[in-house]
């Protein structure tokens, strides 16, 4: 027996008639068709299925669609307005080579969007335990640690470390 | 990938919920955090007819201190855990053990409830919850009832909820000064279950002695263990190498382990002595200085 529910979606409300077991990744990617939001696994490991639910990251692989009922979700494409500027994280981790396939990239753009929100300066340390929910088959993740520091500087209004090659 | 059809309530009060456990009966499974039993309905391992979602029932996920006792409500989440003061100021053991527990995303989802009620040894907070000296209240339609954790574990997914039951607060004795607590887990990469995990809470007089030891190993033995033998060569004695030792050799020796992916039967013995003993001298460290 289908439910209905309200989903405020990137500041969209949508009213949705779904089965319970619909899971809130498939709502976004099936039924709202915002195909950024990506499925790498089935096990609830890979993370590449993060979004904000009332602002925590969460793997919408492992929530129920019903269970954002009168709540509101981010999804990468939220980020960033229409056509405006990018997201510091965005912009971090273009500068920063964070990505190469950009498969685990909305995932990771969405925890650390959390992360930064609890602590707009983590150390190596803090980026790499923050993302540890976050699988990258790819770019063995000091990028990613860069973009984020980088965004993080951004965030705090201080000059962003230089994105050159260091030349040993 | 896609659990079977089920029937989804989403009740906003605990007793609206007992009734409709009641209702219907062993088809219904209760949703708290939904990290252990989402995944399950995924593969199809489970198939309950009914979800009763408790997420919207108020008065279920505080913190707070009465009377000597911490009492945490079950649906607090990992990451509230995670960032308690007040825990923090009894019992570092959350920080400890909470980092352990799978990843941010997880821990904001998962409960300290839900944990506990899963009923799997591998979970990491059973064996909190033994070295701490722990209770759970478990509510039904005739009301209350305080279970203490060692009567809580029955077996694999078995524990002293009845149907018709939910876990409804975890209660922790304030533990007395000269008290120290501490957990560790062995595992194969981040966010993974536990090779061994042991918690151990203890407790020493200014004279050195041990007046109390509480000792709970994770995933080592089908259901959540405590480390009896191990309790006993520490307490009422100075805490010295040779004891810890003993209670470390005790320990390796009584836990039950599987061999699996994780380690042969031997190793999973090995590791849980090792981290035995250096959980013991953490909680002394933290013991010595609190």
């Amino acid at each position: 027996m289908n439910k209905t529910i309200n989903v405020t979606v990137n500041g969209t409300k949508h009213t949705l008639d779904v089965e319970p077991r619909l899971l809130l990744v498939h709502m976004i990617r099936e039924v709202l068709s915002m195909t950024g939001t990506h499925i790498g696994c089935d096990t609830s490991s890979c993370g590449a299925c993060t979004i904000l639910l009332d602002g925590k990251s969460i793997k919408s692989c492992t929530v129920l669609a019903v269970q954002a009922d009168g709540k509101s979700i981010t999804t990468i494409e939220g980020l960033a307005p229409e056509g405006g500027p990018l997201h510091p994280l965005q912009e971090g981790f273009k500068e920063n080579h964070g990505l190469h396939c950009g498969f685990c990239t909305p995932g990771m753009i969405m925890r650390c969007v959390e992360l930064l929100e609890h602590n707009n300066n983590p150390t190596e340390d803090e980026i790499r335990w923050g993302i540890s929910g976050n699988l990258c088959r790819c770019t063995g993740y000091n990028n990613i640690v860069k973009a984020v520091q980088w965004a993080g500087a951004k965030m705090r209004g201080e000059e962003t470390p230089s994105t050159e090659p260091e030349f040993v | 990938m896609i659990a079977q059809s089920f029937q989804y309530e989403s009740p906003g009060t605990l007793a609206e919920a007992i009734a409709l456990l009641n209702q219907y009966g062993d088809e219904a499974k209760v949703l708290s955090g939904g990290h252990s039993l989402i995944p399950m309905m995924k593969l199809r391992f489970a198939s309950p007819g009914y979800l009763i979602d408790i997420n919207g029932i108020p008065g279920l996920s505080d913190i707070k201190e009465e009377n000597g006792v911490v009492r945490i409500g079950a649906l607090a989440r990992e990451a509230d855990l995670e960032h308690s003061a007040l825990l923090a100021q009894h019992f570092p053991i959350f920080k400890d053990v909470t980092k352990l527990i799978a990843d941010p995303q997880v821990r904001n989802m998962g409960t300290l409830g839900g944990n506990l009620a899963h009923g799997d040894a591998a979970n990491d907070h059973p064996a909190v919850m033994i070295a701490l000296g722990a209770s759970v209240v478990i509510t039904g339609a005739d009301g209350e009832r305080e279970v203490p954790i060692d009567e809580f574990f029955y077996g694999f997914y078995m524990t002293a909820i009845q149907q018709g039951e939910i876990l409804t607060e975890i209660r922790l004795p304030v533990p007395a000064a000269g008290t120290g607590n501490a957990y560790h887990k062995l595992e194969r990469k981040v966010g993974d279950y536990a090779t061994s995990g042991v918690a151990v809470q203890l407790t020493i007089g200014s004279d050195g002695i041990v007046t109390a030891a509480g000792i709970g190993l994770t995933n080592v033995n089908p259901v959540p263990l405590r480390a009896t033998r191990s309790e006993e060569a520490l307490v009422g004695k100075p805490l010295t190498e040779e004891n810890i030792l003993l209670a470390a050799q005790y320990a390796s020796e009584d836990c039950n382990p599987s061999a699996d992916l994780r380690g042969s039967e031997d190793y999973k013995r090995h590791v849980t002595g090792v981290l035995v003993k250096r959980m013991i001298k953490k909680a002394a460290e933290r013991a010595m200085a609190s």
